[in-house]
């Protein structure tokens, strides 16, 4: 039996057929589209920032600036290095293109998660999801996706054939697979207290604000996740794969016109899906805010509809929030990225999992919550004083030895 | 349909893994890799093990091909290799020898086991342990973590070891006394 959407399990018929055909075009082209708006809004919103302007002359407040920058690399000329890999200097944007349009794929877009109705909706008679696919593995496939992301970039480095390219791609396999492990580890608390790995399940656990898995685990994992997507996504502070001052443009110097178009397309769609898959995990997805039994209701819209509506104005909110975070905040040294990432975010994100899980093991046995809590949080600083001890022994030796790693 | 999707990811497995032998250039060696680990992973789906694909792909794909790739490219070990030029003479007879015996064996156990599904066995239709969409997970967590859980934290030790051990045997701290007698 092949994994497949519920709809096409049983008979083939055209209807569901033409629903999943529908749900693809639909969220390939919201998926362009909100690029395309998040261009503009950051452009825009960061000028503002800076006390300038940004884009104002094509269409209403410059708003089709990204389409005019769009068809002005298209028409530009295509060039290949003389001492590039061509076949992988080709092959690059687009494996950098599709996986930020794969993980889009998982995110519920809307429908009803209220009164335990897990998100479904019926359109012409089938009842289906408002999300392209709801595969079991849920999240990890979004995690899959964001470990393959590394490629586009490593290689579209290393086939440039030139040195500031490869010291960029370097610097982005580096980065990004140490900030995986904490992108997984927070996200690990998430699962524990949703106990699926379903997206729509996690959605459909977090009825009420005080069920919203940024306030049930506790603050921590939602901060390190932030911080983590952040550095898997290469945006400012952690933007050392591109910084212009050292490296040129970083990976992305040897490319031009429309291979430079699909690097660019990737980056802020994968910003898009990130900020998405936040909302997804810690901010309730398409369930409207609501305190106990009082809910935010839009009036005259249907339920499902409305959920759109909350996850749009949540995900608005992530991506002024890394807006902001550009416009802020400087880069991060190489050692400073690599000390935060090892040293602070894994330890911290798996002592709070620990945590957690010694939390949901004294409610199973009905043990005392305060002792267990209390006794957790005394190996916690152990641990840590352990781990201070470790460090400043190692940054001893290394002073001794005169080296900086 | 599930002839049709085994179909093309045999042939990604299969066109990965002789890209993997004769691409003289390790990075393109290594992409093939990814494809040959791709294919498995859709093979996994194929046969419903969710959690192994996407395992597959965040470990294999994910970690360790591109520390493969991380290597290459900060080694400068990324050009054409010469494969006329012959380090250990009697490499290829031997290794004619050893895959055909490879390939013996293989064939003598798919012969004799292939029975062993539909005679003696009870085929494809073992029964599922529990259904719903994180059966998988569910399953796989409970033998790791009760029944092999000894195995499992001993494997996760050896790692540990392994780890630590390089780390001490590549960074030997030297003339530390000659330092702080200054």
């Amino acid at each position: 039996m092949i994994a497949l959407d519920e709809l096409l399990v049983d008979n083939l018929l055209w209807a569901p057929l033409l629903i999943v055909l529908l749900k693809v075009v639909v969220v390939f082209i919201v998926g362009l589209l909100a690029t395309m708006l998040m261009v503009w809004f950051e452009r825009k919103a960061i000028a503002g920032m800076q006390n300038r302007i940004g884009p104002n002359k094509t269409g209403p407040f410059g708003i089709l600036q990204t389409l005019a920058d769009g068809i002005k690399l298209f028409f530009k000329e295509d060039l290949i290095p003389n001492r590039s890999d061509r076949f992988v200097f080709a092959l690059a944007p687009f494996l950098s293109f599709v996986p930020a349009f794969l993980a889009f794929a998982i995110i519920p877009l809307g429908g009803d998660f209220r009164n335990g109705n897990g998100g479904e909706v019926t359109w012409f008679g089938h009842v289906t999801k408002v999300q392209l696919a709801d595969p079991p593995i849920g999240v990890l496939f979004a995690l899959a996706i964001s470990s393959i992301a590394v490629y586009g970039i490593m290689l579209a480095g290393w086939s440039s054939g030139s040195k500031y390219p490869l010291i960029g791609s370097v610097r982005a396999s580096a980065q990004m697979v140490s900030y995986e492990a904490a992108l997984g580890l927070s996200l690990a608390s998430v699962l524990l207290l949703a106990g699926t790995l379903s997206t729509s399940g996690i959605v459909a656990a977090q009825t009420t604000i005080t069920q919203w898995n940024v306030i049930s685990t506790g603050f921590i994992p939602f901060i390190i996740f932030l911080i983590a997507a952040t550095a898997e996504l290469n945006r400012p502070p952690f933007d050392l794969v591109e910084a212009e001052q050292e490296l040129v443009g970083g990976f992305n110097t040897e490319y031009s016109s429309i291979r430079f178009a699909l690097f660019y397309l990737a980056e802020f769609m994968n910003t898009v899906t990130m900020s998405a898959l936040i909302v997804t995990l810690f901010f309730g997805g398409p369930q409207p805010v609501a305190f106990g039994n009082f809910v935010f209701d839009i009036p005259l819209l249907p339920n499902a509809l409305e959920g759109t509506f909350w996850l749009l104005a949540k995900v608005l909110v992530f991506l002024y929030i890394y807006i902001w975070f550009r416009a802020t905040l400087p880069r991060l040294r190489y050692d400073q990225l690599m000390d935060l990432g090892w040293k602070v975010l894994i330890p911290g994100s798996l002592g709070w999992f620990m945590l957690l899980a010694s939390q949901r093991l004294a409610r199973q046995n009905d043990w005392n919550i305060f002792i267990v809590t209390g006794s957790s949080v005394v190996v916690m600083v152990a641990c840590y004083l352990l781990l201070q001890a470790a460090f400043s022994k190692s940054a001893r030796e290394r002073e001794i030895q005169g080296s900086m790693f | 349909m599930e002839f049709f999707v085994f179909g093309c990811a045999a042939l990604m497995i299969l066109v990965g893994a002789v890209g993997v032998i004769t691409r003289s250039h390790p990075v393109h060696a290594a992409l093939s890799l990814v494809l040959t680990l791709f294919g498995v992973a859709v093979l996994f789906v194929a046969q419903e093990a969710h959690f192994l694909a996407a395992v597959q792909v965040i470990v294999y794909a994910g970690a360790i091909v591109v520390l493969f790739l991380f290597v290459i490219m900060l080694l400068g070990v990324d050009r054409v290799e010469n494969l006329r030029t012959e380090p250990l003479t009697a490499q290829r007879p031997l290794a004619v020898i050893v895959s055909l015996g490879l390939i013996g064996i293989l064939v003598a156990a798919f012969t004799t086991g292939s029975g062993a599904l539909h005679e003696r066995g009870e085929g494809i239709n073992i029964p599922d342990l529990n259904t719903g969409t994180d059966a998988n997970t569910t399953q796989l967590a409970e033998s790791i973590f009760s029944k092999y859980v000894v195995a499992f934290e001993v494997t996760s030790v050896l790692l540990v070891v392994a780890v630590v051990g390089t780390v001490l045997l590549s960074r030997r701290i030297k003339s530390v006394e000659v330092e702080t007698s200054k």
